[in-house]
């Protein structure tokens, strides 16, 4: 019987080497993966590129992992919010790389790795510097960029379902970018609220199904990094 | 000398021009006013980025689901018939046509349409666009919300934008403190002044020339 069942976090990220690329699911606090990554700051993995919408806030969780000096490189549609400081002023010092990309265009690239698709045209970014240095094609009288895919190595995913096959529902709009980002990488990584049975979940409801999940920690009662914060918590 | 709209009335003003069914995207500040203003018997149904259709008010603070936000990272509540999904999807329907009516602020807008809303080019800044450039070429309308001129009194409607652009010639009309502006063929024309507001007045304050009324 399949059963994608890791006991730990801990155990679950223990194989991410150095100079990895690391997909991480979440919008700004919605859908962050926060014990995963937690555990990846323990596991120490350094040299990382990450694919993120935003660069995490306050200390904990994805900024506490720019924080500790483990991501080398960042790529994301949007660097900055309104607690996020870690970020910038890395960015600032020149101690960490950045690669912007329209949200819309982050998303798409990711969903095409996961599609088998290594490239695809859109007219975002057309007549704009991030589209200097790009293949411009036009499509019925109108301008497209060619953008490529966007693969990771691993991707840290929260869900709030999960059975033990990697079948997996999400809880509102920390949905985001996590489908996606299953299919994208080699080897998907997913916390869950609750783990379940074989069959508890209606086939009619998986929201990510099973083929595209490696790995299913159950994390009871996630941290939320928003209550983090508030609380004034930082990691390690 | 008139004060002209207040951003309350700015972005009541752009409802009136938001038709009844539309699904309309907001950006942040001025335009997320918009909700308060639909005009009775109108139904919007307003789009998120990061995954949401029907999106509904800010909740109570005791009534928040820490895992319901807007694309501006504000909690929100999710109206009877809202519907959740990926950002691939998100995005689908806004490259794909399938929004009508985006609502923005900005920082410059061109006499042709080209808006400049997502950076300074300032050598220290750190760059962010998010959703801006999506938005901008792929939803049917592009509305923007935005006082006349900057704090410093220059001109936000501009010959050409200095700062990087969002778009290029994309917006189709402009709700100021001062007046309702379409981008024509022509260039700027002033649809509509505010109460007290002349024509004169609006020459005088946008950095292009500008057309009188019809």
């Amino acid at each position: 019987m399949i059963n994608k069942q890791f006991p730990s976090v801990a155990e679950a990220v223990s194989d991410i080497p150095d100079g990895a690329i690391v997909m991480v699911g979440g919008f700004g606090a919605s859908g962050s993966p926060i014990e995963l990554l937690h555990a990846l700051i323990d596991h120490g993995a350094k040299d990382l590129t990450v694919i993120n919408n935003n660069t995490g806030n306050g200390v904990v969780g994805l900024a506490a992992l720019i924080g500790n000096g483990q991501v080398r490189k960042m790529i994301c549609s949007f660097p900055r919010s309104s607690q996020s400081r870690v970020f910038p002023k890395l960015y600032r010092e020149g101690r960490i790389e950045l690669e912007i990309v329209p949200q819309g265009t982050l998303a798409e690239r990711i969903r095409v790795a996961g599609a088998g698709i290594p490239a695809f045209y859109t007219p975002t970014t057309v007549g704009t510097v991030l589209a200097d240095g790009k293949e411009v094609r036009e499509f019925e009288g109108r301008d497209y960029v060619l953008e490529p895919w966007l693969k990771a190595d691993f991707a840290l995913i929260k869900c709030e379902v999960a059975d033990p096959l990697g079948n997996l529902t999400y809880n509102k709009t920390a949905r985001n970018f996590s489908p996606l980002m299953c299919m994208a990488a080699n080897t998907t990584i997913v916390q869950t609220g609750k783990l379940v049975a074989r069959g508890d979940i209606d086939p009619e409801h998986v929201v990510t199904p099973g083929i595209f999940v490696n790995r299913i920690v159950e994390v009871s009662h996630p941290v939320h990094e928003d209550t983090l914060i508030a609380e004034g918590r930082s990691y390690p | 000398m008139s004060t002209g709209w207040t951003r309350e009335q700015m972005a009541a003003r752009a409802a009136l021009d938001i038709p009844d069914g539309s699904y309309v995207n907001l950006g942040i500040g001025i335009p997320e006013l918009v909700t308060r203003f639909v005009p009775e018997g109108r139904e919007f149904i307003y789009h998120t980025e990061n995954g949401m259709l029907g999106m509904g008010p800010p909740p109570a603070e005791e009534d928040r689901d820490l895992d319901l936000m807007n694309a501006g990272k504000k909690y929100v509540t999710a109206l009877p018939g809202a519907a959740y999904f990926h950002h691939a999807d998100s995005f689908s329907m806004i490259r794909g046509g399938h929004i009508d009516v985006c609502v923005l602020g900005t920082m410059q807008v061109a006499a042709n349409g080209d808006i400049a809303n997502w950076s300074t080019g300032a050598p220290d800044a750190i760059p962010a666009v998010g959703g801006a450039m999506d938005l901008v070429q792929g939803v049917k309308n592009i509305f923007v919300i935005t006082q006349h001129t900057t704090r410093h009194g220059d001109p936000k409607l501009v010959e050409t934008c200095s700062y990087p652009l969002t778009g290029a010639g994309v917006v189709s009309r402009i709700f100021t403190d001062l007046a309702v502006v379409d981008i024509t063929q022509d260039g700027f024309r002033v649809v509509e002044l505010a109460p007290g507001v002349t024509f004169e007045e609006v020459q005088e304050k946008t950095g292009a020339a500008i057309l009188p009324p019809d």
